[in-house]
């Protein structure tokens, strides 16, 4: 029994990751890196550029092969996990189909699964209720906001129900006021849906806001340096960004960022990172 | 609202040619230019309207030499480009070789061609047409097919998609707006090649080669008219590009 419920969301084993290993433009993205994720947790990924945090979400993702170490989703390898879609993804960019309408962008990952035409066409009018946007299910991606859009990107990746939603930066791209509420949704939408997100971004007080734990690394080779609790509860509201905790936790990761700095002399250690 | 800027949209290049056609009109006859320097507009339209039939004939034959060549050149440049984008090391080999074809003016090779086959045959110029159409095709296909957005390709390879579900459903749809880019291109460009492959020689019944014979014999009124056939057919082609091209966006523009 507990075997089951004891099964980690994500397990990442002395993972490296090494591109053009041997030759002239060796870069050392990854060094040893172990992470273990529960089921139903938030936790981001943050560091300055080239710290390696998008890289160690696509290790997970399998969209990359790790040069050393071991990574599981769900208890499965992380390629059996891709095979078996067990984790969906959204980007910076919405990377919609400019060609398909909304219902049918969402529908795109159903579709490669074999869903039929009507089992799709009812996960994807829940999928728009689910992200508020029921009335726009016939439009076409450019006819919608940038914000939107990206509600339709997390729409897709959820629509197979998968355990395991992986970030990179969703919501980079907008503007401060259209960030926040599309924080608030994503841990509405999480807590809706049980679902565990591993979520990479360059600000603090995002990683702060919607994180159980911020996973706080380095650059070139990318380490973990710190994981930092937020003990700000489960709910969360606009009073938390408020709350003395909300920035004493600010505070906590923004001097584990600092640590990079002390380590390596270079002051543009923590260059990307924002403070606001 | 609308409808007054449409009107003014059309108005203002008929007024304009309407204009044109006048000056040119006025010019002739106030000049005293004769006839073998610069024929008449109206003129050229008595041309025109004694020889419709004549000039209908001439109109078939080079627009089914330039239709033929297109459609065929289209069905090659479509396939090769599905090859090119499969195989990455051919499409380097092939690209910049394409690009460079077609920045040069390769329908002079019609002359060689008439050489191979006999002057009775139309198979020349309609391969000629088929040569230039397939390499613009071919390089804007295999562009639409290649460059296509990295998060697209992404997100198919976290559905665990296959590459042949990426072609249908990412490459191919990316391809169409290049393919209807080319064929607006290609479709002046086949008519283009054409008339001119008529002037390498072979048989004489095309509107390139009525418009030289006409010159020679200093029938420059009835060039003008011959001209003026090959101008409608030039602009028929490139109308039905368009409207093709208008048909499959439905409401997808930007």
């Amino acid at each position: 029994m507990s075997v089951v419920a004891n099964i980690s969301a994500v397990e990442v084993i002395g993972a490296s990751k090494i591109f053009n290993e041997g030759t002239d433009n060796q870069v050392d993205a990854l060094l040893d890196v172990n992470l273990t994720i529960a089921p139903g947790e938030f936790v981001s990924l943050i560091g300055p550029s080239g710290c390696g945090k998008s890289t160690l979400l696509r290790l997970i993702a399998n969209l990359l092969e790790p040069t050393q170490g071991e990574i599981s989703v769900n208890g499965k390898t992380s390629a059996q996990a891709r095979l078996d879609q067990e984790y969906g993804m959204a980007f910076q960019q919405a990377g919609l189909f400019d060609w398909r309408t909304v219902s049918k962008n969402i529908e795109l990952p159903l579709e490669l699964k074999g869903w039929d035409k009507k089992k799709r066409a009812v996960r994807a009018a829940e999928m728009l209720e689910l992200v508020k946007l029921h009335d726009f299910g016939n439009m076409y991606p450019w006819q919608l906001s940038g914000g939107m859009q990206q509600r339709v990107a997390i729409a897709r990746a959820l629509a197979a129900h998968p355990p395991l939603l992986l970030m990179d930066e969703p919501f980079g791209a907008l503007d401060e006021m259209t960030r926040e509420y599309m924080q608030g949704e994503l841990l509405r939408i999480c807590a809706e849906t049980a679902t565990t997100v591993v979520f990479v971004t360059h600000s603090i007080p995002e990683a702060v806001y919607l994180s159980n734990r911020v996973v706080v690394m380095s650059p070139r080779p990318g380490r973990i340096l710190e994981i930092i609790p937020v003990n700000l509860g489960s709910k969360r509201s606009e009073l938390t960004r408020a709350a003395d905790g909300f920035f004493r936790s600010i505070t906590s990761v923004r001097e584990a960022l600092r640590g990079t700095h002390a380590d390596h002399v270079a002051s543009t250690a923590i260059r990307g990172v924002e403070d606001r | 609202m609308k409808t007054l800027d449409r009107v003014k949209n059309i108005a203002t290049p008929f007024v304009f040619g309407i204009a044109f056609l006048g000056l040119w009109e006025g010019a002739v006859n106030g000049f005293d230019l004769k006839p073998y320097f610069l024929a008449a507009p109206s003129k050229i339209m008595e041309q025109f309207l004694n020889n419709t039939t004549r000039i209908w004939e001439a109109t078939a034959v080079s627009g089914s030499n330039a239709l033929i060549g297109l459609c065929i050149g289209t069905i090659f440049g479509i396939a090769m480009s599905f090859i090119l984008s499969r195989f990455r090391f051919l499409n380097e080999l092939v690209t910049p070789l394409a690009i460079s074809l077609n920045a040069i003016p390769i329908f002079v090779l019609v002359a060689v061609l008439n050489n191979m086959y006999s002057i009775t045959s139309e198979i020349p110029r309609r391969f000629m047409v088929t040569l230039v159409v397939y390499f613009i095709v071919l390089v804007n296909v295999a562009r639409g097919l290649t460059q296509v957005s990295s998060i697209q390709v992404e997100l198919m390879r976290s559905y665990a998609a296959s590459e042949f579900a990426i072609l249908r459903k990412v490459r191919v749809p990316n391809a169409i707006p290049y393919l209807f880019t080319a064929l607006k291109v290609a479709a002046p460009a086949s008519v283009i090649t054409a008339f001119v492959s008529e002037y390498f020689g072979g048989l004489q019944n095309g509107l390139g080669s009525r418009i030289t014979s006409n010159i020679a014999n200093s029938k420059n009124a009835a060039a003008w008219a011959y001209v003026l056939g090959a101008c409608l057919l030039g602009l028929a082609f490139y109308t039905v590009s368009i409207i093709l091209e208008g048909l499959t966006r439905k409401g997808q523009s930007k």
